[in-house]
């Protein structure tokens, strides 16, 4: 074992989904069957991923840790390392460093009621914890998603979306914004702080889980208040520009909070103690 | 250990650098062309200082390089590879000649590099390290080691501290198994210390650090940061010579399918240093970032790494491009 904390492990590619026209799915397999192993993730933590030649990016194992045999990272060309790692094929070798950061306290959760809500992109670092749960679920009671997109081509897991619909013990509820449904649309029409406020979930022994564009986020807060969510019954996380993932390269605080060690998940009531730095 | 005060003579010194200089790196401080003060490996004994004040930058080079590879990598396709970097070959160095302010950084590097996970390449470089400190026997206008709990005289980070005696010869005091080690190279150099006082500048306490951490608790939002920033560029300076500031960089260099990936030294002056793929920025102005480096290293610091992350060496006021006072603004923290 590496005393390095900077050396990756090696993955291989094992499948590629495209999402949408810019975002894709990697599966990916570690080379080493010993790393494969030893290796072991929480729901809600996030790795560094690289190309090399072209450096590290930084998002989460948006993958269940109750499925072992591989990790998943859903990405959207933005950047070099983005546009590099889009440009890569089946069989093609990745690094990966992690798993890093905190986890969602889904033990905590046990027969609760879940609201999941999302949007656009931001389904991804939500989807671990939403397979992880729902691969145990017979501890929790009532889960609920409620996810958003700009359009109906902005969805991401569209295979995935489809099999939590016709299962009974999910409700999912999708939509666009308006102007963004395709002729054969189903879903709502409607931003998502206003779906949320017509789908009106109860707050009851219930846990609200955010992930989203900081201007949804922003529009959600006031209406889970007003369906009585307390600020620590709201989880949501935070992203910031990383390069270490363990609290030394000095770039991701927020105020004295390491986004990565203290993170990436926080409640609401940790988010309003801190300042406006993310 | 129990540390010991011995006399070496001014003479013996040159016999001792170069007993060391036989068997390791020996970096040492010389004055260069343009009277700036620079360490240099391995410099003839005639060309050491022993009389300057501060160097232009510091020495936290030797636990933290400007550029550390951390892989070598080869970019393949399919048979992509990693390739470990050798710490094993990381040789053994004696710094000579550092003043207390810079022996006390590496504690505070530590604080950093070693804080929940511990970095190798930090680590094997300060284990490798020997530091023989000088202590001051003056200080300039800048120096404000005794506003941050140092001293003159402090032996915080030194194997041996060596202070000066009015007779011109030197007391070492040798304080661990590393400065014993490179004492009994030359055993016969140290002879008994006389009652004699060593020469210690007098730098006078202008802020009591204790005082700055607490204000800053409260201090977020305060109209300071934008007042006491207009005048910063951004240049980053500061963090470049400051021997705490250990902000960095992650990148790739390839050449053909071949290369590395390193770190490099960074600073929270520069725009780019937070900035997102999408374009947010959560610090994108600079009073942001100032207040960044002032909260990092006084209220964020104690906080989460115990440690405070200044030594008060004065090296980012000496060099500001547009004469920031670090000192100036610590002294006025205290009163907002």
């Amino acid at each position: 074992m590496s005393d390095n904390i900077y050396k990756p492990y090696l993955m291989e590619i094992e499948n590629i989904i495209e999402e949408t026209s810019d975002v894709k799915t990697f599966r990916l397999k570690f080379k080493n069957t010993d790393e494969a192993g030893r290796f072991a993730f929480k729901a809600g933590q996030f790795g560094e991923y690289s190309v090399f030649g072209e450096g590290e990016s930084t998002f989460c194992i948006a993958s269940a840790p109750t499925r072992k045999e591989y990790i998943e990272c859903t990405f959207r060309k933005a950047g070099r390392v983005t546009n590099a790692l889009a440009k890569l094929e089946i069989g093609d070798t990745v690094g990966f460093r992690g798993p890093y950061g905190n986890t969602f306290p889904i033990d905590e959760w046990e027969g609760k009621n879940l609201l999941y809500i999302a949007g656009g992109i931001a389904l991804p670092p939500m989807r671990c914890v939403i397979w992880n749960t729902l691969d145990l679920r017979d501890r929790y009671n009532d889960i609920t998603i409620i996810y958003g997109a700009r359009t109906v081509g902005d969805l991401v897991y569209k295979h995935e979306l489809k099999d939590w619909e016709e299962r009974p013990d999910v409700k999912l509820i999708t939509t666009v914004d308006p102007g963004g449904q395709t002729p054969d649309w189903k879903g709502e029409i409607g931003f998502v702080p206003t779906v949320l406020e017509k789908v009106a979930p109860s707050s009851a022994n219930a846990i609200a889980i955010l992930c989203g564009p900081p201007i949804m986020i922003k529009f959600t807060m006031p209406v889970l208040k007003k369906l009585g969510f307390q600020d620590k019954d709201i989880f949501t996380t935070l992203e910031n520009r990383m390069k270490c993932g363990f609290g030394k390269c000095g770039r991701c605080n927020v105020g004295k909070v390491f986004v990565c060690k203290d993170g990436p998940v926080f409640t609401y009531e940790q988010i309003v103690a801190m300042p406006e730095e993310y | 250990m129990e540390t010991t005060k011995k006399l070496i003579r001014k003479k013996s010194l040159e016999k001792l650098y170069a007993a060391l200089s036989m068997s390791r790196k020996v970096y040492a401080p010389v004055v260069a062309d343009d009277n700036r003060v620079e360490y240099k490996y391995n410099p003839e004994f005639s060309a050491i200082t022993f009389d300057h004040i501060q160097s232009t930058l510091s020495v936290k080079n030797l636990v933290f390089p400007k550029v550390e590879n951390l892989i070598y990598f080869t970019n393949h396709k399919t048979e992509s590879s990693v390739t470990e970097v050798d710490v094993s070959r990381i040789p053994e160095v004696v710094l000579w000649g550092a003043h207390p302010c810079d022996a006390a950084a590496y504690d505070v590097l530590r604080s950093i590099f070693c804080w929940d996970t511990k970095d190798q390449f930090f680590s094997k470089r300060l284990e490798k390290l020997t530091v023989i400190g000088l202590a001051c026997h003056q200080s300039d206008d800048y120096c404000f080691c005794t506003s941050v709990g140092l001293a003159p005289d402090s032996a915080k980070g030194s194997d041996i501290l060596l202070s000066r005696l009015k007779s011109g010869d030197y007391q070492a005091e040798i304080l661990t198994e590393k400065g014993n080690a490179v004492a009994g190279l030359s055993p016969g150099l140290f002879e008994a210390m006389p009652d004699e006082g060593v020469l210690t500048a007098d730098v006078k306490a202008r802020f009591d650090y204790r005082e700055v951490t607490k204000k800053l608790t409260g201090a977020f939002k305060h109209p300071f940061w934008v007042a006491n920033s207009l005048r910063c560029i951004g240049c980053g300076a500061c963090a470049y010579v400051c021997p705490t500031c250990a902000c960095f960089d992650i990148q790739d260099e390839t050449r053909g399918l071949n290369g590395r990936r390193y770190r490099s030294w960074d600073s929270c002056g520069f725009g780019l240093f937070t900035l997102h793929t999408s374009g947010h920025n959560p610090r994108e102005v600079q009073s942001q970032r100032w207040r960044q480096r002032i909260m990092h290293k006084f209220s964020y610091m104690p906080d989460r790494n115990e440690s405070l992350g200044c030594v008060g060496c004065g090296r980012c006021s000496r060099g500001c491009p547009v004469d920031m006072n670090i000192a100036e603004q610590l002294t006025a923290l205290q009163t907002i």
